[in-house]
């Protein structure tokens, strides 16, 4: 064997090795994390960290229940308020936009996927807990809410586009105007598509801490209404984390156990949808 | 190629169409679209130039041409589908039995003015919902299945399809699903069928019941056909249109087209010498 075929061959290796390496760096770090997750949390998951209210400080036991509750009503809000302003918004860039519009909109929408999740938070501060005088559900839900917007109007625009135009043309050579043809048929046909993109936004929006910190705070009760401070688990994962007491450090690591089991599993329940409607679709 | 090929494939178009003679000599039926003087610009790149055309009732006519010379172009715009392309713009004027389409409520125009496309469109429905997607739309109260019901034996599917109309109309073939799109179309039970290309993606077996059903149609409904097939032209229509670079060139008896063609330049399409 040459020299030049020696080099040629250990590049290849080295390359390769590196790659491989890199890629499984990759997942291992989920693994890492997941990992970790099950080992330090999994022996707190007992049924009264999904029943019961957090106690007192330094009593031990209690739970979270309040937090699960109240993460899934601040969900609740955010999906109310961003998924129609989204799905709407990318109607109208799919199928009206002029061009300059359209680049307005989609470029700023770009923007305000990239502004810092606790600027959102001041934002929904300043708009909504300062006229209100207090913290409350409804700013959460709100700062959240502003968060999942610019996903949903992106991915829910690209599965409109998906749609063929076949199908439009289809739909007007019946006498179907254009909003009939875009509610009867074309959002239709990219449903899946679109409501796989809302759930990974939501999934993306259940984690996120710092919007929350000044506008829902946090609550070690029931959040009756809308308009109270009300616990949601990253925040507690941050109080419990943070304090000083080893039991609030295990009902963290439980807490973020089932944050992120949370995620994952619509992560999964997502992936698993689309790859289903992918092959019905177009039979 | 020679005088004699092409005689020869004039022979051949002959024999293909002895029937049509016949509803030549008739008295001529009346007009469904007459269309004058129509000129189609995209953008500032003009596609049609002075067209002028009759369409009988209750017939078949035929645009024939090579490629990118105007034929969908045109037929498209006698259902103002060109209005869903951005700057376009039409002169002239075409009325539909004496009244002009661009006044028309575009979506009464629609509903009598079907239109069938090149590639086969079912929406991702069910059978029976493709078909009543028109009725459905345009109100229709009343018993749909029986209406998809007929729709669907006039595009001879329904023995094909009576089992399965809930199942996805992505299931059927090809063949099938042309045959659906046509019964869709005809469900608003529309006068006029326009066809573009229909059997361009489509095998000979399937395309010869297309042009039966073409046939049996005739009498409830009139029908423009583009295709790119002369022969298709030759066997199922009674009147061809030929159009070059967005002219009109020549339109007669579909008989009379083939075998004696008035302007060279159609002699020269149909034989084969260039397109």
């Amino acid at each position: 064997m040459s020299v030049r075929t020696i080099w040629r061959k250990s590049l290849n290796v080295v390359m390769l090795s590196l790659t491989g390496a890199c890629a499984l760096v990759t997942v291992s770090v989920l693994g890492l994390i997941l990992g970790y997750l099950l080992w330090n949390g999994g022996k707190s998951l007992t049924l009264d960290f999904f029943t019961k209210l957090p106690t007192p400080v330094g009593v031990a036991g209690g739970g979270m229940a309040n937090a699960i509750v109240g993460s899934g009503k601040l969900l609740l809000l955010a999906s109310l308020i961003g998924m129609p302003i989204g799905v709407l918004a990318a109607i109208y860039l799919a199928e009206f936009g002029g061009k300059t519009f359209s680049f307005i909109v989609r470029y700023t929408t770009d923007l305000l996927n990239g502004v810092p999740s606790i600027v959102i938070g001041i934002f929904a501060y300043a708009l909504v807990v300062v006229p209100m005088h207090h913290f409350s559900t409804l700013a959460g839900g709100f700062a959240l809410g502003i968060m999942m917007i610019p996903i949903a109007v992106r991915s829910t625009e690209e599965f409109l586009r998906a749609v063929p135009t076949s199908l439009r043309e289809g739909a007007m050579a019946l006498g179907a105007s254009k909003w009939k043809t875009i509610a009867t048929v074309i959002v239709p046909a990219a449903f899946q598509g679109i409501m796989t993109g809302l759930l990974l936004d939501l999934a993306r929006v259940a984690g996120e801490t710092a919007p929350l910190l000044f506008t829902a705070l946090s609550n070690r009760f029931w959040s009756p209404g809308w308009n109270q401070p009300i616990a949601s688990l990253p925040v507690m994962i941050y109080d419990y984390a943070l304090s000083a007491y080893d039991d609030w450090h295990r009902q963290a690591w439980a807490a973020g156990l089932v944050l992120l089991g949370l995620v994952l599993l619509v992560n999964i329940a997502s992936r698993f949808l689309m790859s289903r409607s992918a092959s019905f679709s177009r039979g | 190629m020679g005088a004699s090929g092409a005689a020869a494939t004039v022979r051949a178009m002959q024999t293909a169409i002895p029937a049509k003679t016949e509803s030549a000599q008739e008295a001529a039926p009346p007009l469904r679209f007459k269309i004058s003087k129509v000129n189609f610009y995209y953008g500032a790149k003009q596609a049609l130039y002075d067209i002028s055309l009759d369409v009988p009732t209750n017939r078949v006519t035929a645009l024939i041409g090579p490629s990118g010379c105007g034929k969908s172009t045109f037929l498209r715009n006698l259902n103002r589908m060109q209005e869903t392309i951005r700057h376009t713009r039409l002169e002239g004027e075409i009325l539909l039995d004496g009244q002009n389409i661009l006044g028309m409520d575009v979506v009464k125009l629609r509903r009598r003015v079907g239109m069938v496309f090149q590639r086969p469109n079912p929406f991702p429905k069910s059978i029976f919902e493709n078909v009543a997607y028109g009725l459905r739309i345009n109100g229709y109260s009343g018993s749909l299945s029986e209406l998809v019901e007929k729709s669907l034996r006039r595009s001879a599917l329904w023995e094909e399809v009576k089992d399965k109309l809930s199942h996805s109309a992505y299931a059927l073939s090809g063949g099938q699903q042309q045959r659906l799109c046509i019964a869709r179309a005809l469900a608003v039970d529309p006068e006029v069928l326009l066809l573009d290309e229909p059997c361009s993606a489509l095998d000979p077996v399937t395309t010869a019941k297309i042009e039966e059903l073409m046939f049996q149609l005739k009498d409830s409904c009139t029908m423009v056909i583009v295709t790119h097939n002369m022969q298709q032209a030759a066997r199922s229509s009674d009147f061809t249109a030929f159009l070059l670079d967005g002219r009109l060139i020549e339109r007669s008896v579909t008989s009379e087209l083939f075998t004696t063609p008035k302007d060279p330049r159609t002699e020269a399409y149909i034989t084969g010498r260039f397109g």
